[in-house]
């Protein structure tokens, strides 16, 4: 990285880039010299689709799966808690206790 | 650079005065002793509970024997279970010199304080004259953890400690990294870098306990914080904690107290043996310090996304923040900002070589921030272990004694 940029591709196997800074909904981006438009708001560190991917198949992530898409999810699309899980075991929240 | 010459052959970076409770009851009468000393540094360390554990003898053992340590008091109330003696006769055979204060005996907290502080002088006078020795790269231990991670932990902050332990190993230090229930799922890419299949082998082992402790407990080591952070799941979190193991082979496996024979990278396995027994593994990231410190750690290197603020007694802690915007609202607390390697600022060689300057100068006795803020969280709870299983340590037959 030696560019100030919106968004990484931290592997070429990877179906999902990592967010560089807080971006907007409506942010403009170009993955893979297609244009495409944040239809939410997408912060820092968070997974932003690479393609579509369909729901069942791996997400890879530094080359390698870090879980499955839990619906089918289009280019672009936030990817996190609603449309992807562990293939090993769930995740929680604040509120999972209480 | 110096480091105190210990009766072990092994040498300290820093010289420490311990007060250690030995259960909970014994705690605030310890805490006044630290607190009213005019001994600068004197730390407080301690295991609450009443009930004898093997594991929590070993692991004060080790801690009050560690080579940052230079003297140790020890505040008994007088009836738990805690093997005072065995703990006292250790630490007395290290050649540090150790006093014991049973509160039942002393004549409760007043008068245990009154005399603590004078053992505490005492101590003190006798850790003044500790000889002093060259200290080279390949004696100094070093551990890392991570905790508050997000999504920027794996892609800047992880991977430049990783580069710093590729830098430190070169040089023939011991580097260790730990939690394998935060590395569940980099099972398969972990034994590939195993020295030998025995100990990849026991790689695969222990990652299939680690899985399986967890299931029982109903959580993953995976917080709140790190979903917010942009991490949905626990393999997703373990493959940016792996990446601070760096590339170099792994050369053993080591549990919480076990000493690497010789420089190279270890793996610390923290998940307890047998039936789930005593709750979690580690119930917070100054647990996973205290075991990293037992196996000997000099220094600790902490990376944060989220923002953390810990230290620990014995050991310093230099702390890595991976996170751009958490290093801007958190700057005081942090000796690196890996930030900006998101930002583009810098690469991750870069940064990887300022850690490495870092743990350089911290090791040679400047402080680090968190010590410079006293920061000296400590905890140390029940558990069970058994011994290494074999092939777990493939170049101990090489070992120095």
């Amino acid at each position: 990285m030696s560019q100030p940029s919106t968004h990484v591709l931290l592997h070429q196997a990877d179906n999902i880039l990592v967010s560089c800074r807080d971006l907007p909904a409506g942010a403009r981006l170009c993955i893979d010299h297609q244009p495409v438009i944040l239809k939410e708001s997408i912060p820092l560190g968070h997974k932003i689709a690479r393609h579509h991917v369909a729901k069942g198949e791996k997400i890879f992530k530094y080359g390698a799966p870090i879980g499955s898409a839990s619906t089918d999810i289009a280019l672009g699309e936030h990817v996190h808690l609603h449309n992807m899980k562990s293939d090993y075991i769930p995740g929680h929240t604040r509120k999972t206790v209480g | 650079m110096q480091g105190y010459l210990r009766s072990d052959g092994r040498k300290g970076i820093r010289n420490q005065l311990l007060v250690a409770y030995l259960v909970e009851c014994a705690h605030h009468v310890a805490r006044l002793i630290v607190n009213q000393s005019s001994q600068a540094g004197a730390q407080l360390i301690g295991f609450p509970g009443c009930y004898p554990n093997s594991y929590a003898l070993r692991m004060m053992q080790r801690l009050c024997t560690h080579p940052n340590v230079g003297g140790v008091l020890l505040l008994s109330l007088g009836c738990e279970g805690f093997n005072r003696e065995a703990l006292e006769a250790t630490v007395r055979e290290s050649g540090r010199p150790v006093e014991t204060l049973v509160i039942q005996e002393c004549g409760g907290t007043r008068k245990t304080l009154q005399q603590g502080l004078s053992a505490v002088a005492r101590i003190s006078a006798q850790m003044a004259t500790q000889q002093r020795a060259d200290m080279a790269l390949d004696e100094l231990v070093v551990g890392t953890i991570c905790g508050g991670s997000d999504g920027t932990s794996g892609i800047s902050a992880n991977p430049a400690v990783g580069n710093s332990f590729n830098l430190l190993i070169a040089q023939g230090a011991t580097c260790i990294f730990e939690e394998t229930g935060e590395l569940i799922g980099c099972e398969h890419i972990m034994a590939k870098r195993a020295l030998t299949p025995e100990l990849a082998e026991q790689i695969y082992a222990v990652m299939d306990k680690a899985a399986k402790y967890y299931a029982t407990m109903g959580f993953g080591s995976f917080a709140p914080g790190n979903a917010e952070g942009g991490l949905t799941t626990q393999e997703e979190k373990s493959m940016g904690a792996y990446s601070k193991s760096g590339d170099s082979p792994i050369s053993g496996l080591i549990k919480p107290g076990d000493l690497p024979p010789k420089g190279g990278l270890y793996l610390l396995d923290v998940v307890p043996d047998g039936e789930p027994r005593f709750g979690f593994p580690n119930i917070s990231d100054n647990a996973e310090i205290v075991e990293l410190i037992a196996c000997g750690a000099h220094l600790i290197l902490f990376t944060t996304g989220r923002g953390s603020v810990v230290g620990s007694a014995i050991s310093p802690v230099i702390k890595v923040c991976a996170n751009p915007n958490t290093y801007r609202r958190m700057a005081d607390d942090m000796d690196v900002n890996a930030g900006v390697i998101i930002e583009g600022r810098a690469s991750l060689d870069q940064v990887g070589e300022e850690i490495f300057e870092r743990v350089k100068a911290v090791a040679a006795g400047a402080r680090s921030v968190s010590e410079d803020l006293g920061h000296q969280e400590f905890i140390l709870t029940y558990k069970t272990f058994e011994p290494l299983g074999p092939g777990c340590l493939p170049t101990a037959h090489v070992a120095v004694a």
